[in-house]
């Protein structure tokens, strides 16, 4: 069953990479561009999790685990810019 | 013993650089019994060189290059090490009283025997290449004993042109001796000496004669290279005398003397070498009868006879070459007295112009007396030793034969010379010591007694010679001579009187010529107001001034400040001279077929392709340009993970957040919009560059893919588990086949960040794009508590990465960065004042306890006799935990973790420090 449904989840997975990838290339505004990396990144974990559970192997995961940690700080900095001009105060 | 004979000198600097309260009386004594010790072992071997022998020592040094500390002692080098080490003895007694109570006599000291030791070096080095290293030497220790009295400007400018020119010099006779070791093969002096046929017929002995000569010419201040001499005189007094009137300026010749048997003999040899030593005899002469200051005079005289010992060596007959290595001998014993003459003078009386001075010799009888009889001994009156060898000389200018007008021009120029000296040293007895009384700034009165005893002995030794010859220098003087020659000697003989013949008329003219025109000069008053200085300063500081002038146009062009001239020639440089060599236009592109492209590989390349593009399109609105740069982030790091490398994936992906982070602290202070680039036409070259760099890395990358070679990767993946003890072969690389690699590269990130620190350390910057939002900071309270509760997972996955590094994916380098990010995340949500407050956030220990844990791992193998950075293996048990692997690679990469997460948190504390103090204000 799993590995029926795996490799459409991987193609509508990377579908969805290349829809942020769009609207980040086309923005038009900052605020959007700043959403399509985020969206890029939480789409990245998926499809990091994805390939795991097709190929059955584990490191996958840890990128997957650090992006999923991680990821959203870039998001952060960029909100801090746009709103104070300054990432830390 | 002989190599005892070379340490000596070089220990007593040791001794005194190490002896932190030494004061004039114990440095004095060191380098004094170093010099007497010398000249003890000279004795001791005098026996054995007097009976023809040369005597070797070697050891080995740099073979590869023909290098070998290999002394070789013949009569010429005893001869050379005595003069040095004996003068080197009376001028230590000497300089003990001159020094100033204020002057550092440790530092002059352990100079002085610095230079001593680079001198007897030169003398005695058996090697070609070793003698350069010597060579060398005293340019150095003459550039640090004129600059002595460092706070005085002409101190520093005669001692950095005495550098540039003899330094100079040193490099053409550099390139002398490797076309001398290319015609002979080999650096060694015996088989150098016993080939000059070959190099004299080689095609190559002309280049490899002049380069040598200039070497010689700088170092003995001939024409045109004098004018540093001259300059030279800043230096303290016994340095001038020793340095730059008996021996290093003796170098030069000595080097013509000691390649006599080498290069002499051919018509080039003499038309140089004469030509040169005439010129510089003669304009020696005239400027120092126009010279206001002692030291001055006695330094244009000094050229001068440098000039004459020059012509002898030119003339190549072996007579010429005895009367050579004579004056040579002489030159030194009257120079030197006569300058530390000068040197009492001056400590006496408070100044050195001729023209303030006079009347001296009712004060100071002794000293005048001992001047009087050297200055005889240099314009060559009877009875002294300098007549002897002018005698010799000008009986060798008579006896030369060549084109009838040079032959000609040899005697007739030598008299005139010898009238000038006459005349310089008529001037500086009278205008000195008789005529009436100077007004100096002190009361003269005699030195110290034992100050003057060196002079004593020096002038005695003048008389001596001069009355005794036979008794007192001949076996020396046949000694040095054959030595030089490496044969028989001519028939000479050494006597005052020889008859009524030329030598004696042309000395009488001299005498009678010189006393004349001192005397029509003074009546006059003619040669107080001429003052004859050398135009080769204004020359030399000409050409300095050109070439600093042409170094800051390069300069300019090229550092422009604009990273984009800066990668233009970066990139054009790899692409014409990197690529030349591996582009072969008729190797295929591929050997082995292609894999296909799956359609995840494609996904990702489109991915790549798109982001850089953006990056590309958008790259002058600053902010754009970071956002789209992280799709190419996380698609690179995406294909790190596909084509399994996980350690590479989560270091790019970890290094993209901490660049934004980084990046976006650092665009506050740069224009939103980034400035158009000025031209159309720069814009295409910069493009077409960027184009050919990015394919031409991207044919290189493919053929190296796409055909079969062996690969280390193999050796590697088969012993890591038994040679590193690790099971991830991407961290054992890391922290121990290529350990020393990342000691290295770790070194360069600890830089990077302390060099950040200390450049924005006091920096004060102004946002350039105005936002809208001010006022004191709104914490948001979701972001603070999620910040806050992913600080202790993350110091968790930080702990869990670093530990199990060596087996599986992971390692200091990520983990430090997961503690970097996951702080960094504290002082965005937080504010950097509330983390400062409860961290230790001196960054700069961090990363030193980081680089000392990293050096000391790799020093801990010596402890166990191995080479730095191998690492062991134990495995521990511990109770409840288990067996646990305890890799020594484990303290190594302890340093890396702290370095990395300390230098990336300092770099965002300095970016942070900059706005705070704007928010402050």
């Amino acid at each position: 069953m799993t590995a029926a449904v795996l490799p459409w989840v991987l193609a509508m997975l990377g579908a969805a990479i290349f829809l942020a990838l769009y609207r980040l290339v086309r923005g038009p505004g900052l605020p959007d561009r700043i959403l399509a990396l985020d969206t890029l990144y939480v789409v990245t974990t998926a499809l990091l999790i994805a390939l795991g559970i097709w190929l059955d192997s584990g490191v996958y995961f840890e990128a997957a685990m650090i992006i999923a940690l991680l990821g959203f700080v870039g998001t952060v900095a960029f909100a801090r810019y746009l709103e104070r001009g300054d990432v830390v105060e | 013993m002989l190599f005892a004979l070379i340490a000596l000198p070089f220990a007593a600097a040791l001794a005194l650089m190490l002896a932190p309260r030494a004061g004039r009386n114990l440095s004095a004594w060191t380098v004094g019994l170093a010099a007497l010790a010398g000249l003890a072992i000279l004795f001791v071997l005098a026996p054995a060189v007097f009976g023809g022998e040369v005597l070797r020592a070697r050891a080995p040094w740099i073979e590869a290059i023909g290098l070998e500390f290999f002394i070789r002692i013949d009569g010429w080098a005893w001869l050379f090490a005595f003069l040095v080490l004996g003068i080197g003895a009376l001028i230590v007694l000497y300089a003990r009283w001159y020094l100033a109570p204020e002057d550092p006599p440790r530092r002059f000291f352990a100079y002085l025997a610095l230079f001593m030791g680079a001198m007897l070096g030169i003398t005695l080095a058996g090697n070609l290449l070793l003698l350069i290293v010597f060579w060398e030497l005293t340019s150095i220790s003459s550039f640090l004993l004129i600059g002595f009295w460092g706070r005085r400007h002409e101190a520093r400018a005669g001692a950095r042109m005495a550098l540039a020119v003899t330094g100079g010099g040193g490099l053409a006779l550099l390139a002398g001796v490797l076309v001398i070791g290319h015609i002979v093969g080999s650096y060694d002096l015996d088989l150098v000496l016993a080939s000059g046929e070959l190099i004299r017929s080689h095609p190559l002995y002309v280049p490899a004669l002049v380069l040598v000569l200039l070497g010689a010419f700088a170092k003995s201040a001939q024409f045109p290279f004098h004018f540093w001499l001259p300059h030279a005189m800043a230096a303290p007094t016994p340095v001038s005398a020793y340095l730059h009137s008996a021996t290093m300026v003796k170098a030069g010749v000595f080097l013509l003397a000691r390649l006599h048997p080498a290069l002499a003999g051919s018509t080039e040899w003499l038309l140089i070498v004469s030509a040169i030593g005439l010129s510089t005899l003669v304009l020696g002469a005239v400027a120092a009868v126009f010279q206001q200051d002692l030291k001055g005079l006695l330094a244009y005289s000094t050229i001068s006879h440098l000039g004459l010992i020059t012509l002898l060596f030119g003339l190549g007959s072996p007579l010429a070459v005895v009367a050579g290595v004579f004056h040579i001998l002489n030159h030194a014993t009257f120079k030197a007295s006569l300058f530390m003459a000068a040197g009492i003078i001056d400590h006496e009386t408070g100044t050195r112009d001729l023209r303030r001075l006079g009347g001296l010799y009712a004060a100071m009888p002794i000293t005048g007396t001992l001047a009087i009889v050297a200055s005889l001994a240099m314009a060559g009156v009877p009875l002294l030793n300098g007549f002897l060898s002018k005698e010799m000389f000008l009986a060798e200018t008579l006896a030369f034969e060549s084109w009838p007008s040079y032959q000609l021009a040899v005697p007739v120029l030598a008299v005139f010379a010898g009238i000038c000296s006459v005349a310089y040293s008529a001037r500086f007895v009278h205008e000195t010591f008789f005529g009436p009384k100077g007004h100096p700034p002190k009361t003269p009165h005699e030195p110290p007694r034992l100050m003057r005893v060196p002079v004593e002995i020096l002038v005695v030794l003048c008389l001596a010679v001069g009355i005794l010859p036979n008794l007192v220098v001949a076996d020396l003087l046949a000694l040095g001579a054959g030595g030089v020659l490496q044969g028989p000697l001519p028939d000479y003989h050494l006597a005052i009187w020889h008859g009524f013949n030329w030598p004696l008329a042309m000395s009488a003219i001299s005498l009678a010529g010189g006393l004349a025109l001192y005397a029509i000069l003074h009546r006059r008053g003619i040669a107080r107001r001429i003052d004859l200085l050398s135009r080769g300063k204004i020359a030399f500081e000409g050409i300095v001034a050109a070439l600093i002038g042409l170094a800051q146009r390069v300069t300019r062009t090229l550092e422009t400040g604009r990273i984009q001239g800066y990668l233009l020639w970066l990139l054009a440089f790899i692409l014409l001279v990197g690529a030349s060599p591996f582009v072969d236009l008729a190797a295929p592109l591929s050997t082995k077929p292609a894999q296909p492209a799956g359609p995840m590989a494609v996904g990702l390349w489109l991915l790549i392709v798109a982001g850089a593009l953006t990056v590309t399109v958008a790259y002058r609105r600053r902010l754009v340009a970071v956002i789209a740069m992280g799709i190419v982030g996380l698609g690179v790091s995406l294909v790190f993970a596909l084509l399994s490398a996980p350690d590479l994936a989560l270091t790019q992906l970890l290094v993209d957040m901490v660049t934004t982070v980084l990046l976006l602290m650092a665009l506050r202070y740069l224009p939103a919009i980034s400035p158009p680039e000025p031209e159309r036409l720069a814009r295409w070259r910069d493009g077409a560059i960027a184009v050919a760099a990015g394919l031409g890395t991207t044919a290189i990358v493919y053929m190296v893919l796409t055909r079969p070679h062996p690969s280390i990767a193999e050796y590697i993946l088969a012993t890591t588990m038994s040679e590193a003890g690790g099971a991830n072969a991407v961290n054992t690389v890391i922290v121990d086949y290529r350990g020393f690699d990342t000691l290295g590269e770790i070194t360069v990130f600890a830089i990077a960040g302390i060099v950040i620190y200390a450049l924005l350390d006091r920096v004060r910057l102004t946002a350039l794009t105005p936002f809208a939002a001010k006022g004191p900071a709104p914490h948001s309270l979701l972001l603070n508590l999620c910040a806050q509760l992913i600080l202790p997972l993350a110091v968790a996955v930080s702990a869990y990465l670093f530990l199990r590094g060596h087996n599986a994916p992971g390692g200091g380098f990520i983990a430090g960065l997961v503690l970097a990010i996951a702080l960094i995340l504290q002082y965005i949500a937080a504010g950097s004042e509330w983390v400062d407050e409860r961290l230790d956030h001196d960054w700069n220990r961090w990363i030193g306890a980081g680089l000392l844990a990293a050096a000391a791992t790799g020093i801990g193998a010596f402890a166990f006799a191995h080479p730095f950075l191998t690492s062991s293996t134990p495995h521990v048990h511990l109770p409840l935990v288990g067996e646990i692997h305890l890799a020594s690679a484990m303290g190594f990469d302890t340093g890396v973790y702290l370095v990395v997460f300390a230098a990336c948190l300092l770099m965002l504390a300095m970016l942070g420090k900059v706005s705070r103090w704007e928010a402050r204000d």
